[in-house]
């Protein structure tokens, strides 16, 4: 039941939007759009196009590839832009694990939304940098 | 007294009580009554029509009804076309907009959409409880089950069944400091009061558009500021954002005029000596902080739900307007037996594909979520089963080309409400109805069936609308999506060509056809 002033508290320590002034946080506020998700609720669908990028404001998700279980996202955790820079449809199902709220950012939005953000875009990198440091030693 | 004990439904216990005499409350009281299911329905108001009993402010609805349309007024698809109308469930009570209207807009004047309604409600022989104002509700166990029991200015009703049409109309104002001093959209004076005045509107949606379009030639200077830039909805080819009719100070702004639109955050309000008002912001890109001297400052910062206490009993709300979170049938997502019905069903945002919407936020979104829930409670709830009729297998692939082409449930309610045709290989094709496409995504639809198609239309902000196919054959789904046609032609050969590869691979024989 957040307005756009508790939301920037809320983001104003994730790390996303740790390089963000509080004027561009009162901006994130308004142009993403809050949405609560019930336990186990589909928020991202495999293999069905069009989704959204999403910031975890409070509760848990499940990433579930054809059915299992691959991991846990929590408060600051986001999703959904994997799909999106690639143009592609998700590759795996996040489902609400308990009550979820996210900030939730269209996907046709991300880009023009990135650009105008560099700062934000570099925090991305860096967090896919880490997920991709952790498949490949998964890998070697 | 006789007039009071003439009034309709006395407080008591109902299975269903419906709250609201708005878009939302007939069109759910009008399924009701279809069904002959026993229900109440109350209003604070003292006639029907919800807010169209007050706004548009300016008078004149943002919703078309286009008189002529390339669809005759009798066909069930010229609902397409006119966004205005509610459904009926006989011909007398359906498609009543376009007679109202006097010709000199496509947009219905208040007055002429205040009408439709009163008309719909006497033509589909709606009765309402006037004047009863709902103040306070609880939960109580019963031997049957939960009830609702809601407290109003008549007496206490209970209900297992609740359904809140009570829109969305309770003004909404952000913390700045100062606020108490900027009179709110829904205080807007009239316009004429505001001549050679200053005016500083905070908010960059329809209402804060719509005041400064309607005070362009009244107003001295008008400065239109919020912390994110505004949309405009021929941008995003959807109802998100400013809508054409008011684009206009935008114009102004870009050529000098004297309107400023800026982005940026209000950091103050404060009176001066003078008695003008002191605003203070700071640009959302950085910089420094401005200063504006006006006379008057307006918050178009929106409206909530008017959901009194329903926060109280754990019913979920999320976003600024501070809409109920709901299953795709528009149950509170977190308190069973309490509904929503009118632009409140907004808050089932559904599977918003590539960020688009549905128009559930308008009539001509609303009013088919309504018809929905109530078939809906019907199943769950009233052990009613719906007709759901066989479909020839040479038929099948003509039904699912017409409902793409030309279903106005589908072509308002993209990816969102979906026809739903069962194509089981020994029961053949049955027409199932309309369907929330996220139930029949994933896989919890009322009288869900394993091998089906889901049919409808979406648009991904590129401008195009075109048909998707989704097929769920042995539990596993599969998006088929319809390559765009510029003039929106779908009932073409090559649809046919499509739509007829899907189906065949269900094996009911319709690949003949």
């Amino acid at each position: 039941m957040a307005n756009p002033d508790e939301i920037v508290d809320q983001i104003a320590s994730f790390g996303l939007f740790a390089d963000l002034a509080t004027p561009q946080l009162e901006g994130v506020a308004h142009t993403f759009e809050e949405r609560w998700y019930a336990e186990g609720e589909r928020i991202l669908r495999q293999g069905i196009s069009g989704s959204a990028f999403h910031i975890i404001l409070e509760g848990e998700a499940t990433v579930v590839i054809d059915g299992e279980e691959r991991a846990t996202l929590g408060r600051g955790d986001f999703f959904g832009e994997v799909s999106i820079l690639l143009g592609e449809a998700p590759v795996a199902d996040i489902v609400a694990k308990r009550a979820l709220r996210c900030l939730v950012l269209a996907g046709p939005q991300v880009q023009a939304f990135l650009v105008d953000h560099p700062p934000v875009m570099y925090r991305m990198l860096q967090a896919q940098t880490r997920r991709l440091r952790i498949a490949n030693r998964w890998r070697s | 007294m006789a007039e009071l004990s003439d009034r309709p439904f006395p407080p008591g216990t109902y299975p269903v009580v419906v709250i609201g005499s708005g878009p939302g409350g007939l069109q759910v009281a009008s399924r009701l009554r279809h069904h002959g299911i026993r229900h109440a329905v109350l209003s604070a108001d003292d006639a029907p029509g919800g807010m169209f009993r007050r706004w548009p402010f300016f008078q004149r609805l943002l919703s078309w009804t286009k008189p002529y349309a390339p669809v005759g007024r009798a066909e069930h698809a010229y609902e397409r076309y006119d966004w205005n109308s509610l459904l009926g469930e006989d011909p007398a009570s359906r498609t009543l907009m376009p007679d109202l209207m006097d010709g000199s807009s496509y947009f219905p004047s208040r007055p002429e959409m205040q009408r439709n309604l009163e008309l719909f409600a006497e033509r589909a022989g709606l009765e309402v409880r006037y004047g009863c104002r709902w103040t306070a509700t609880r939960r109580e166990e019963t031997a049957t089950g939960t009830e609702v029991v809601l407290e109003t200015t008549d007496g206490e009703y209970r209900a297992e069944v609740v359904i809140f049409a009570v829109g969305i109309a309770e003004p909404s104002r952000p913390a700045t400091p100062g606020i108490e001093l900027a009179a709110h959209y829904a205080e807007t004076r009239p316009a004429e009061s505001y001549a050679d005045r200053r005016i500083f509107i905070i908010g960059k949606q329809n209402s804060g558009f719509e005041l400064a379009s309607g005070l362009l030639q009244w107003a001295r200077r008008i400065i239109v500021a919020s912390p994110s830039p505004a949309k405009l909805s021929v941008n995003t080819r959807s109802l998100v954002g400013v809508r054409a009719r008011y684009v206009q100070p935008f114009e102004d702004h870009v050529l000098g005029g004297g309107v400023a639109i800026l982005d940026t955050a209000i950091q103050s309000i404060t009176r001066s000596a003078d008695g003008s008002l002191e605003v203070r912001a700071r640009p959302t890109a950085g910089g420094e902080e401005l200063s504006f001297e006006v006379d008057e400052v307006i918050a178009a910062t929106g409206f909530t739900s008017p959901l009194r206490d329903l926060a109280d009993l754990g019913v979920a709300t999320f976003g600024q307007s501070r809409l109920p979170a709901q299953t795709p049938y528009w149950e509170s997502a977190s308190v069973p037996g309490i509904f929503f019905a009118g632009t409140i069903s907004q808050g089932a945002g559904g599977l918003k594909k590539h960020g688009q919407p549905a128009n559930s936020g308008a009539v001509h979104g609303a009013r088919y979520n309504a018809r929905v829930l109530v078939d809906h409670l019907a199943t769950t709830h009233f052990g009613i089963d719906l007709d759901r009729p066989p479909i020839a297998a040479a038929d099948v692939v003509e039904t699912i080309v017409d409902a793409l082409a030309l279903a106005p449930e589908l072509w308002h309610q993209r990816a969102y409400l979906a026809r739903v045709v069962s194509l089981d290989p020994d029961e053949g094709a049955r027409d199932e109805g309309i369907v929330p496409l996220a139930a029949f995504v994933d896989g919890n639809a009322d009288g869900e069936v394993s091998d089906a198609v889901a049919l409808t239309l979406e648009a991904d902000g590129s401008g195009a609308i075109y048909p998707v196919i989704y097929a769920r054959r042995g539990g596993a789904i599969s998006e088929h999506g319809v390559e765009p046609d510029l003039l929106l032609r779908y009932d073409t050969a090559d649809v046919r060509r499509q739509v007829a590869e899907i189906v065949a691979g269900f094996g009911v024989g319709a690949a003949r056809s």
